[in-house]
């Protein structure tokens, strides 16, 4: 099989699968069967749940690259549209659990939430960030927006940046797993951020050794 | 009139766990619901592994129908065992309640080391129904069984110098393995005012439910205090020393402008980080709304009188 027939039919449905599994055990666990459950407080279990699976979405989606130029998968970015997608999906449904399970619907609570509690702001923007990068996601858009599509797209490291950030601030004293995230997420820009360097300085010294190069063609 | 008189228990009301609330109990349940305040409840037929002998107090129970066994046994915080609501269920079955001492020290005529069974022996156990408000906005009923903690103070004749009470939890890592992480200065801390503390509410809990409390709520015996957040209601405890100065509760210490010492549940001081105003009760289902917050956490009847003239804004 061609690679493209092989991301296509095998990997892309295989991703899709992986990427619908938490949802699936959620209803599942809300309806009891397949033997799961959602504990004494179901409310908070899918508020934690969604929460955890779009963070965790959202820093699978910024491994593509590092995993594509370090493992010579360069066709890996087919997959990860889907896995930024599915990230939003999951934070669309965690601010959905807060917003129709937990305040029932008061707006004017959700409202003082984003602008009262600091790390409801954060999460709320990182959610924002996410909505547009999940609207522009499509070819069209991409073909639209041209150049700045990609600037546009750049925000994801914000979003996960906010993301670690909200997930950091809600804890009680526990600061271990949001300090994992941090790390990991420090080490997915750090390697950015190096490569772009290296880049830059290949470049330089590329264009020094053409510049101060004998120029041998010269008559 | 605060919320949880006068109580209209009714048998099919409570959810208790088939293994041990057999026929003869509920009967005995609806019994209780009849004028007197201290019922004896009926022997159980087959005296079953942990099950507890106590009356019921009506007076300071509260009417609205108690959590599952399973909620109250599977849902907890303890970080002694791990810090995710299910991890005390899980891990402490490590915990060691027997033999166990209690070490009473400080400002009291009477001091030492105690076995557990002369700590407990003097007191009849009742049970009471209470209402548990938790700081992260959630709550449960809960069908405790103890005694009155001033009873317990009494007997060790704290002198004038006693101003406060300070508890603290066993400090065991290898018993309790979420002390091998310092996520709070172990041991736990806690403590009360000495009114506080004497209170007729404030209780030593050595059962739920009627039966022995299981390690993850806190065996083999813990504080209630119900009109408090929960983290007030220190679990497993070791030690209970009588001071003239105010201890240093460990949630006060780990996060002082979030966690302060009195800790009164109160719907108008909001958390730094989330609002008090309302809370979650356990075990309602999906769409159950989050219900008002009460003051004093539904008992200001007989607690806010502590406090009169207090900011309590200034001392949460
Ligand atoms: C308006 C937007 C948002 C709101 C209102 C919101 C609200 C919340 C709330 C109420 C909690 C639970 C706090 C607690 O239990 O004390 C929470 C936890 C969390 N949220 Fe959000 N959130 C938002 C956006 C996001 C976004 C965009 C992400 C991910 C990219 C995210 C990831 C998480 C994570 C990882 C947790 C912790 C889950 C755990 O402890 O296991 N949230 N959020």
């Amino acid at each position: 099989m061609r690679v493209e027939s092989r991301y296509r039919l095998v990997y892309k449905p295989l991703v899709f699968l992986a990427c619908s599994a938490p949802f699936v055990l959620l209803v599942a666990g809300a309806f009891e069967v397949l033997g799961r459950d959602l504990g004494p407080d179901p409310v908070e279990y899918i508020l934690h749940s969604t929460g955890k699976t779009a963070l965790n979405l959202l820093l699978i989606t910024l491994l593509v690259t590092p995993a594509r130029q370090l493992g010579g998968w360069p066709h890996l970015v087919r997959l990860r549209r889907m896995l930024g997608v599915f990230s939003f999906f999951y934070a669309a449904l965690h601010v959905l659990t807060y917003a129709v399970l937990d305040l029932g619907l008061d707006f004017a609570t959700l409202g003082e939430d984003i602008v009262k509690r600091p790390y409801i702001t954060v999460g709320f923007t990182a959610l924002v960030i996410l909505l547009a990068l999940a609207a522009t996601s499509t070819n069209g858009m991409m073909r639209r927006l041209g150049r700045r599509w990609q600037k546009l797209h750049r925000l994801v490291y914000v979003a996960a940046i906010l993301g670690v950030w909200h997930f950091w601030w809600q804890v009680k004293a526990d600061i271990r797993e949001p300090l994992l995230y941090a790390a990991m997420l420090a080490v997915l820009l750090g390697y950015r951020v190096v490569r772009s360097r290296t880049a830059r300085e290949l470049a330089r010294r590329f264009t020094e050794a053409r510049t101060s190069a004998p120029p041998s063609e010269s008559p | 009139m605060s919320k949880y008189r006068p109580r209209r228990i009714l048998p099919s009301e409570i959810t208790p766990p088939e293994v041990f609330f057999d026929r003869r109990r509920l009967l005995a349940a609806a019994l209780a619901g009849g004028a007197s305040a201290l019922l004896p409840a009926a022997e159980p037929s087959q005296a079953q592994p942990g099950q507890l002998r106590y009356t019921r107090n009506t007076r300071y129970s509260t009417s609205e129908p108690p959590n599952d066994y399973e909620d109250i046994t599977n849902y907890n915080n303890f970080y002694e065992f791990g810090t995710e609501k299910s991890d005390p269920a899980r891990n402490a079955g490590s915990l060691r309640t027997h033999p166990w001492t209690v070490t009473v020290s400080g400002e009291a005529e009477v001091t030492g080391q105690f076995a557990l069974e002369d700590i407990l022996k003097p007191h009849p156990l009742e049970e009471r129904i209470y209402r548990l408000r938790c700081v992260e906005a959630w709550s449960m009923i809960i069908p405790w069984v103890g005694f009155p903690l001033a009873d317990l103070l009494k007997r060790f004749k704290p002198t004038s110098k006693a101003k406060y009470v300070e508890f603290r939890t066993l400090h065991d890592p290898k018993q309790m393995p979420g002390q091998r992480f310092r996520v709070l200065d172990w041991p736990y801390v806690e403590g009360l005012r000495i009114d506080e503390a004497m209170h007729p509410l404030t209780f030593i809990a050595v059962g739920v439910y009627g039966r022995v409390l299981p390690n993850q709520n806190g065996a083999p015996l813990r504080l209630v205090v119900p009109w408090k957040y929960g983290f007030k209601s220190i679990k497993s405890i070791v030690s209970i020393r009588f001071t003239e100065k105010q201890p240093l509760n460990s949630w006060h210490v780990a996060q002082p402008d979030e966690y302060g010492f009195y800790a009164n549940v109160n719907p108008n001081v909001d958390h730094p980080r989330w609002s008090q105003a309302t809370e979650r009760l356990i075990g309602r289902g999906f769409f159950a709304k989050r219900q008002p917050t009460l003051m004093f956490n539904g008992y200001a009847e007989e607690v806010a009188h502590l406090y009169s003239g207090m900011d309590l804004r200034r001392y949460f």
